[in-house]
């Protein structure tokens, strides 16, 4: 399918459908066609876009006993499972986390087996050179290890196509309805013998985000693809399949407010909080900027931004700290005294002044060292900052506007050990699995630590292509 | 406060036009273009573990012409990056790093052009050189028929001396050397230029790197997508453009001792050439040949092969031109030596000197140039990741 874009004759009956298109997808399909099965991957999106969110991730948590070429110590199986513990806080399925936990000590070879590479760790990969893999050139290169391979070994691949229904009866998956390619007015009907849905969660879906979140949700920025509406999901709940994950929440952080409304990928993420104060567009802060170090306070600032009016903050510092942390893919927008920022902000100018006024006043000054919590903090003011408290005082002063940026929803389908969606009548399902973030609130119940929703994607997705193998040899 | 949700995408927060444009004017679009994508992968930096050019940008958070004409010319141009990259066309961000860089490579090379007036040269660098070559090989022939007697010409000629029955051993040794001492200076010319350019004063004593960059050179280290290979579009290792390159660049070096050794024997034994077959300049020049003439062939199909949106099609004239004379000049020595004892040698001889003289002429106005700056390039980068590590 890669150079043409025929369309295959769907009249014989495949054995394993997978819907789908990211790491978790082609883990299934690879794994499945490796079994002996004939596989057939759906993609809604067009070959560039092809791969979902993993196309903007670059690493994977993986437990392993000893070091590596490309992992600088041993990283066991309980202290990965202590760190899901603590970023879920508890909200996980222990026995699923410790099976998938076990299962991605052989990811580390099997996905070297399937062409994907993996880089030794440099300054850049972020202190996770001990625990998390980085993939040579990213997440896209991943990928295009794994089309590579699985069109190699003769897995069917369709682009830009959409599954518009399932037919679904007592919990087995009969056929697919999906458009594909040019024509979306034509229909095709797929049968297959087992099903593997790996196709996301629905934060692109900014009607499905309204209903949890209000009007709100349409000042959110998507920070991977567009392509990740739910329907999939949608359609299994609907279908009976039993739900796991809180539907109100997703992962957020706090991104460029000029990045693309879809796609930014992680370059539109600011890591600036703890370097000076955050207003909201009434000028006033709203919360403790030094409150923990990275990632925990990466991950809250989303949420924050998206309670402020109209969905917009401003992280404000001044000169002497312009250079402290990772250059930004927008400049920061740049003014030789607050009134001036102020305005270029659009923001109430005088209370600005006052607002910065009344922090510099409360600094009380220690030794400064963004790496630790350290004693540089605020007194008398509401809310304090905690850590990390500096005078901005030191022209010209810099902003980055900042709204919510989604990456992921926690809302998806029960499975158990064998990647089996389980039914909300409590059986499992006789010919249906998932994989990736469609279930990855069996384990990753809340929270979020670096690389984890690949481990999940590859350890489930690799699962239930065997299972859906097996199910068809059976 | 009201409607502040209009924000997205409009001008109170100054949305640069594209992402990575930070409103720096320098003096040319590609260097503009090169900052910008310099800025969108600083921020982003999945590709530090395929090249040298990601580590020197991560360095760097601002890009002067220097920084920008240094990292262009550290790109091998394997082409990995795109590959591998989420922002690449068509996502609206328009990342293509390798084609960037080609394109600024070459603009580097007319801007350190000496002397200046001669950087026209690069502009439609294939048209300029096919035609310095035709007139160099015309002169040959019309020289070798004006001074010699048509009888001589196409007489057969063997043993020793018998080239210089043609064209006088002392009046080649002149004009090939006036020709070799002039490219070789404006070459030394070009390279102080672009070390002074690229030159990071707090960088500059740092350590050697010398042989860091010749070992990176001769093995082509950073021509290998780290790993992944240099075709540029896929996973599966492909070597074909580093291993062309390679019978290329140590034919170009077998061929080079060859004259060197023939040039020791001339001077400091009395031996004329031409030697016979199993002589070391001949083996020397026939190995060499014979890497020189697969090699760039191999060069210009790879370039076929390669992805259409990594390649510069202004460049194309001059990559071609390059490529063509170092395969003409290996081929008609070849033919050269197996003809050389029929009544073809004459013309032969004349056409080879020809291209080989074009070939010198043109060396600090060709694509030649590349693996100059892109060796002091490799210095430059091996000197800073020492200062860092």
């Amino acid at each position: 399918m890669k150079n043409d874009n025929s369309i295959p004759d769907f009249s014989s009956k495949y054995d394993v459908l997978v819907i789908g298109g990211g790491n978790a997808a082609l883990c299934a399909a690879i794994s499945a066609r490796r079994d002996g099965s004939n596989v057939l991957v759906l993609e809604r999106a067009k070959e560039f876009y092809r791969g979902g969110n993993t196309r903007h991730t670059r690493n994977m948590r993986c437990a392993h006993d000893e070091a590596t070429d490309t992992l600088t110590g041993p990283y066991p199986e309980d202290e990965l499972f202590d760190d899901l513990m603590r970023v879920t806080e508890g909200e996980t399925d222990q026995e699923l986390a410790k099976h998938m936990i076990h299962e991605s000590k052989d990811m580390l070879n099997w996905i070297v087996e399937q062409g994907v590479k993996f880089q030794p760790p440099l300054g850049g990969t972020l202190g996770l050179g001990r625990t998390n893999s980085f993939f040579l050139g990213g997440g896209r290169a991943m990928l295009n290890a794994l089309y590579e391979t699985a069109e190699k070994i003769g897995v069917q691949i369709c682009y830009e196509a959409e599954v518009t229904s399932l037919e679904i009866e007592n919990g087995m998956f009969l056929s697919a309805e999906a458009k594909i390619g040019a024509d979306p007015a034509k229909n095709y009907n797929i049968q297959a013998k087992s099903l593997v849905a790996a196709a996301g969660g629905f934060e692109s879906n900014i009607d499905w985000l309204k209903k949890y979140w209000g009007e709100a949700a349409e000042n959110f920025l998507i920070r991977g693809t567009a392509n990740n509406q739910g329907s999939v999901l949608r359609m299994l709940l609907d279908k009976g399949a039993q739900e796991v994950g809180d539907p109100t929440q997703c992962h957020a952080v706090a991104i460029d407010a000029r990045a693309p409304k879809y796609d930014g990928g992680i370059i539109t993420r600011l890591d600036c909080v703890v370097f000076g104060v955050v207003v909201n567009n009434r000028s006033e802060r709203f919360y403790d900027e030094g409150e923990d170090i990275w990632p925990k306070r990466y991950a809250i600032w989303g949420r924050l931004v998206a309670q402020q009016p109209d969905q917009i903050a401003f992280i404000i510092f001044d000169h002497s700290v312009l250079k402290k942390f990772m250059p930004s893919l927008y400049p920061p927008i740049k003014a030789d005294s607050i009134n001036e920022l102020a305005k270029k902000l659009e923001i109430p100018e005088e209370k600005l002044v006052a607002t910065i006024n009344q922090f510099n006043g409360s600094v009380i000054e220690g030794n400064f060292d963004h790496t630790i919590l350290d004693d540089c903090h605020t007194e008398g003011i509401n809310p304090p900052k905690t850590h990390w408290a500096r005078r901005i005082e030191t022209p010209p002063f810099y902003a980055y506007p900042v709204r919510p940026g989604i990456t992921f929803t926690y809302l998806g389908v029960r499975i158990d050990k064998d990647a089996r969606i389980q039914m909300s009548d409590g059986k499992p399902s006789a010919n249906m699995f998932a994989a990736g973030e469609i279930m990855s609130g069996n384990v990753l119940g809340r929270g979020y630590a670096a690389g984890i929703g690949m481990t999940i994607g590859s350890v489930f997705g690799r699962i239930a292509g065997k299972e859906a193998s097996k199910h068809v040899r059976n | 406060m009201s409607a502040t949700s209009d924000l997205i995408g409009q001008s109170p927060l100054t949305k640069p036009t594209k992402a990575g444009g930070r409103g720096i004017e320098h003096s040319s679009e590609n260097l503009n273009e090169a900052d910008r994508l310099m800025t969108i992968c600083n921020s982003c930096r999945y590709c530090q573990g395929l090249c040298a050019v990601f580590p020197a940008m991560e360095l760097r958070r601002d890009f002067t012409e220097g920084d920008l004409n240094y990292m262009a010319n550290l790109c091998h141009a394997c082409g990995a990056c795109f590959a591998d990259c989420q922002f690449s066309p068509p996502h609206d961000f328009e990342v293509n790093v390798p084609k960037t860089m080609a394109s600024l490579r070459a603009e580097t090379y007319s801007r350190y052009a000496w002397p200046s007036f001669l950087s026209g040269l690069f502009y439609r660098n294939g048209l300029a050189i096919s035609i310095i070559t035709a007139l160099s090989v015309a002169g040959f022939i019309l020289g070798f028929i004006y001074f010699n007697n048509p009888d001589l010409l196409w007489a057969v000629h063997t043993g020793p001396g018998a080239f210089y029955k043609l064209m006088p051993h002392n009046t080649m040794a002149l004009l090939f050397g006036v020709a070799f001492v002039a490219a070789i200076i404006a070459i030394i010319m070009g390279a102080i230029t672009f070390w002074k350019d690229t030159t990071n004063a707090s960088i500059a004593g740092a350590g050697s790197g010398f042989w860091q960059a010749f070992s990176d050179s001769f093995k082509l280290r950073y021509l290998d997508g780290g790993g992944a290979g240099c075709s540029g579009e896929t996973i599966q290792k492909k070597d074909g453009r580093k291993h062309a390159h390679h019978l290329t660049f140590y034919g170009f070096l077998l061929c080079f001792a060859s004259t060197s050794v023939a040039t020791l024997y001339h001077y400091g034994l009395g031996r004329e050439a031409p030697y016979p077959w199993w002589d070391l300049p001949v083996i020397l020049g026939t190995l060499g040949g014979i890497g020189l003439v697969i090699g760039p062939a191999g060069l210009f199909l790879e370039k076929f092969k390669r992805p259409k949106e990594l390649q510069d099609p202004d460049r194309f004239g001059m990559d071609t031109g390059f490529i063509a004379m170092l395969f003409l000049t290996s081929f008609t020595g070849l033919v050269l030596l197996f003809l050389r004892e029929t009544p073809l040698m004459g013309i032969l001889l004349a056409i080879h000197l020809g291209v080989v003289f074009s070939l010198f002429l043109t060396l600090p106005y060709s694509k030649f140039v590349h693996g100059i700056y892109r060796f002091l390039a490799l210095i430059r980068s091996a000197k800073e990741s020492n200062a860092n590590h």
